[in-house]
């Protein structure tokens, strides 16, 4: 192969082709109500590229047979596809280890699994679960079962106005009680990427394991689980260009092995008769039952396709798009911008002066804009700035300048409608 | 293609900046706390009722413009009726929001206003919010939802 001249597309500032990249995803090419589609929406679930939709095709058309337990050829096939994307998954995050990769539903699942499966047998009455005011619900709620399960206590740490975690109110909260911390690198409701690192060493000094919910921060950051040195990380298939109800737990190797099973079920056990039952091994022990087999094989060709992309560049991209929008969102009288941290990525959340996000929503919609108006599945953010909702545009590597525009004349019609 | 303007009448954009019967009445004999879930809005509903008839109702809360202007239209459309003709009115107001946008339904006047968000499926649950929390407050149950 030789290599190819740079196309007429790329961006100078920042080497990215981004026209090159739009024609990868299908649906882009998409009209809603007459009007071109502008998805504004990654951080809700991402669009998927072709490759990832052709992935799935084969599976079902040329492998598909269920994985681990047949002697026949299309078992071996779907097997090496599924433990193939398993290996993927751990090279993107610079897992030590394919097996110390639990493939999960998704974040959620995720989780949900570490804090049944590690929280309640660890969690003692007087114990405590630190996380954040930035949390997602599905990272608030599992926490909140297994405190009740156990009598744990949960601690919060506060954000600031401009959405950053309170760094120093942090570190005040950390003690021996403390057993779980569990925050998320990006947050979904504002884009602020957490200073992980800050998070993570001191819950160590304390004694405790960190859990950290990547699921908004893998479609846009480089993550390396050894160098972030987290006990887990959790992350969705969906967010990043894959498929839905798959995603990955990643856990330190000595944890998952002494962690009891979440689920019990096939694919999960050595042996079983009435007396006892032996488990597989680690990280088998974790995938009770038939899993997405599909999903997963969608979820392997996705990462390849991230990682078969300039990912500084895109992320060069994403934040010259993000800086673009928030200027232009801010020129328009009236708006309040909500999470202005120093470091973020991928959101923009805001409101509109005397216009309710959901009447927004159905006018931007009407121009062929797809953003997410509510709260976001972060209710405590809401509730931390006095509002019930905002609407967010959220980014990918597929949106451009011209989008934004869009966005902006689509507000101004909302504006037109309301004032 | 949805027709905005037809969501977004004129009628309806007063009722929202200007809703009518917005406040509270502490001591009503009837009161209903609804939420939709989609949105996070909330709305509280007062209701005063006297022998049989509503003499007066009254509503606060934060919402959209077609949850406040349907909240708002309501309370002048039920002032002064019967609870069961409230009831009554409960029933044909869904089944005006909720009939397919290509079959016709019956005119109900000032509400009829809010029969444009049969194009607009999703929003459905905001017109119908008021609604579903004046049954509550008038069966005593103290929480609606659009759920």
């Amino acid at each position: 192969m030789t290599p190819s001249a740079p196309s007429p597309t790329t961006d100078a500032r920042t080497g990215f082709d981004v026209q090159k990249v739009r024609r990868d995803f299908p649906i882009l090419g998409e009209r809603v109500h007459g009007k071109p589609l502008v998805y504004l929406d990654s951080a809700n679930t991402s669009q998927k590229p072709q490759v990832v939709l052709d992935a799935m095709d084969e599976y079902y058309r040329h492998a598909n047979a269920n994985i681990h337990r047949a002697t026949h050829l299309l078992s071996e096939r779907a097997t090496a596809l599924y433990e193939g994307a398993r290996a993927k998954a751990a090279t993107f995050i610079n897992a030590p280890d394919p097996k110390t990769i639990v493939l999960t539903k998704g974040t959620t699942d995720g989780i949900n699994l570490v804090a049944q499966s590690y929280g309640r047998s660890v969690l003692k009455p007087g114990d405590e679960v630190v996380l954040s005011w930035l949390e997602h619900h599905s990272n608030i709620v599992p926490w909140q079962i297994v405190c009740e399960q156990t009598g744990a206590q949960l601690r919060v740490v506060p954000i600031n106005e401009a959405g950053e975690i309170e760094i120093e109110q942090y570190r005040s909260m950390l003690s021996p009680r403390t057993r779980i911390v569990a925050m998320g690198h990006v947050s979904n409701a504002l884009g602020t990427i957490n200073p992980v690192d800050e998070i993570i060493a001191p819950a160590h000094a304390h004694g405790a394991v960190v859990l950290i919910d990547g699921a908004q921060a893998v479609p846009h950051l480089t993550v390396d689980v050894q160098a972030l040195d987290c006990d887990f990380y959790v992350f969705s298939s969906h967010k990043m260009f894959g498929p839905t109800g798959v995603g990955v737990l990643y856990g330190r190797s000595s944890l998952l092995e002494a962690m009891p099973p979440y689920q019990g079920g096939g694919d999960m056990i050595a042996s079983v008769t009435f007396e006892k039952t032996c488990y597989n091994v680690v990280p088998y022990k974790f995938e009770a039952g038939t899993p997405n087999i599909a999903g997963v094989a969608g979820f392997g060709a996705a990462i390849d396709y991230l990682m078969g992309i300039d990912r500084a560049a895109a992320l060069a991209h994403e934040d010259e798009v993000l800086t673009y929008a928030t200027a232009r969102v801010r020129e328009i009288p009236g708006t309040r911008i909500f999470g202005e941290a120093r470091r973020k990525t991928g959101v923009l959340s805001f409101l509109l002066e005397g216009v309710h996000p959901h009447d927004a929503g159905t006018i931007l919609d009407n121009e062929g804009v797809a953003v997410r108006t509510g709260q976001h599945c972060a209710q405590p953010v809401m509730d931390r700035f006095g509002i019930t909702a905002t609407i967010r545009a959220s980014l990918a590597i597929y949106n451009t300048r011209e989008e934004i525009d869009v966005l902006v004349r689509a507000l101004e019609r909302v504006r037109g409608v309301f004032t | 293609m949805s027709d905005l303007s037809e969501l977004y009448q004129e009628v309806i954009l007063d009722h929202n900046r200007r809703p009518r019967n917005f406040r509270a009445i502490p001591s009503a004999s009837h009161h209903a706390e609804g939420y939709n879930p989609l949105c996070g809005d909330r709305l509280n509903l007062y209701v005063q009722v006297e022998g049989n008839v509503i003499t007066d109702v009254a509503f606060q809360g934060s919402g959209c413009a077609i949850s406040k202007a349907s909240a708002s239209l309501m309370t002048d459309a039920v002032k002064g009726q019967t609870v069961n003709e409230a009831r009554a009115l409960f029933e044909r107001f869904h089944h005006v929001v909720t009939t397919p946008p290509d079959q016709p339904v019956e005119d109900l006047g000032k509400l009829s206003v809010l029969a444009g968000v049969r194009e607009f499926p999703v929003r459905v649950k905001c017109a119908s919010l008021a609604w579903h929390t004046l049954k509550a407050a008038l069966e005593r149950d103290a929480h609606a939802s659009t759920e």
